[in-house]
């Protein structure tokens, strides 16, 4: 049973904490509204009160991740099939998504195929726009060179970047490039340089959110599921009041508020990968008993509304009656 | 990529003696004296440690269903990435500490301990 997180900076009632931690693994999800930098959550089987907030939103997006296009090994012979029924999931939202990020490991070995089949099923999603970060399985050649020439925003720059909609200020950073021996993901010296530069100029009440694929909070380090220098990236933005950091990898649902800084990490569309540290295992694809690998699957729906400073996030299920598990 | 001419990428499985999991291990394979495996297996090399001497080959083989991609810390050597059941063979031609690691998953780490005859 998940947990139910009530968390709140400004003092409205709602519980109350420094930091918080909640994981919710393997066939659940997360909902979660920010307000003004104050984070309330509950399960979605309180559709009603679900309902009526979602309908309040200025403006939705969605997140999917680790699509892996290419992996055919026994966890998931056809994630062609479950990322066409993630796309299905978005497209059948009762408002279609302002647009959709991709967390990364859009691909399983940076095949220029594999590439090409995610496009195309992804050209079939109902949004205006589709913006992207790598991970590791995406610069298998240790460049970059394919999906840079396929989804760099500006080839010309860095891969990183930042954008704003609708009052909020979105950043997409890299950390899977240059990795070093025993250690993690890496946004490296001059990622960080621009970062500063790049807040420097929104004011601490815009709503921030931050997406890349391997987590920028240290989920497991024994696995690798974390960023060495996040630590440096997450000071700059300690001033803001209402940070959203939306994460991949790690294939599972995991939420963590810390501050006025609410990190989350989404399902696969592909495979599910064990809760980290389950004993005997290790950080890769999870074969499960048939008929459970779609519950153990999803997408990641975020909706803002603007005046009550709200932010949610709502993970669901690709099973056939998706279920859904909120923090709002 | 870079390739030294020293490598060679085996695709076919390797039938050779599997070195024991953990630890130091100097064991010859038993076709050929001066060839070792490393398996890749659970996300870990097996052994992380490997004793041998100059001239000797090491073949790393990826059992995983996630690929790997081998590098040494210097980039003395660097594989492709390895898909499941794909091999990389480097031959060592000076003595050495070579310490290496996976690119994807740089938590996974191990050495080749080169010494002279």
């Amino acid at each position: 049973m998940p947990r139910k997180i009530l968390y709140d900076h400004n003092h409205d009632g709602i519980d109350r904490r420094g930091f918080l931690e909640c994981m919710a693994w393997a066939g659940t999800g997360a909902l979660c509204t920010l307000s003004g930098g104050a984070l309330k959550s509950y399960a979605l089987s309180d559709v009603g009160r679900l309902t009526e907030d979602l309908a309040k939103a200025d403006f939705s997006f969605v997140q999917l991740s680790d699509s892996h296009i290419g992996f055919s090994k026994p966890a998931n012979p056809d994630v062609s099939a479950t990322l066409q029924a993630a796309i299905d999931k978005v497209n059948a939202l009762p408002t279609p998504p302002s647009f959709v990020l991709h967390t990364g490991d859009i691909t399983q070995l940076s095949k220029p195929e594999e590439f090409d089949t995610a496009a195309q099923l992804l050209k079939g999603l109902k949004t205006d726009q589709i913006f992207f970060v790598p991970g590791e399985h995406d610069v298998l050649d240790g460049t970059g060179k394919l999906y840079r020439e396929r989804h760099a925003r500006n080839p010309t720059d860095q891969d990183w970047y930042g954008f704003d909609f609708k009052g909020v200020h979105f950043v997409g950073l890299v950390n899977v490039l240059n990795l070093t021996a025993g250690g993690l993901g890496n946004l490296g010296p001059e990622q960080l340089r621009w970062l500063e530069q790049d807040l420097r100029n929104v004011s601490s009440s815009t709503p921030i959110v931050v997406f890349a694929h391997i987590p920028l909070w240290s989920v497991y380090p024994a696995w690798g599921w974390g960023t060495d220098d996040s630590a440096q990236a997450l000071s700059y933005l300690q001033r803001f009041g209402s940070v959203t950091v939306l994460n991949g990898h790690i294939h599972q649902t995991m939420l963590k508020v810390e501050g006025h800084i609410t990190f989350h990490t989404a399902t696969s569309t592909a495979f599910p990968q064990p809760p980290p540290g389950m004993p005997g295992a290790s950080p890769g694809p999870l074969t499960v008993a048939a008929g459970q690998l779609r519950g153990l699957l999803g997408i990641t729906q975020v909706n803002i509304v603007r005046g009550q400073h709200a932010l949610a996030i709502t993970d669901s299920t690709l099973a056939e009656n998706g279920s859904m598990e909120g923090h709002l | 990529m870079k390739f030294t001419g020293k490598c060679v990428i085996l695709i076919l499985a390797v039938s050779l003696t599997i070195a024991s999991a953990g630890g130091t291990d100097t064991r010859a394979l038993t076709s050929d004296p001066a060839s070792y495996l490393v398996n890749i297996k659970d996300f870990t090399f097996s052994p992380p440690t490997l004793v041998i001497s100059v001239g000797s080959k090491v073949t790393w083989k990826n059992q995983d269903d996630e690929p790997h991609r081998i590098a040494e810390t210097n980039r003395a050597f660097t594989s492709p990435p390895l898909d499941t059941g794909e091999a990389f063979a480097y031959e060592f031609k000076t003595a050495g500490n070579y310490k290496y690691f996976c690119t994807l998953h740089p938590h996974m780490t191990g050495e080749i301990i080169v010494e002279s005859k």
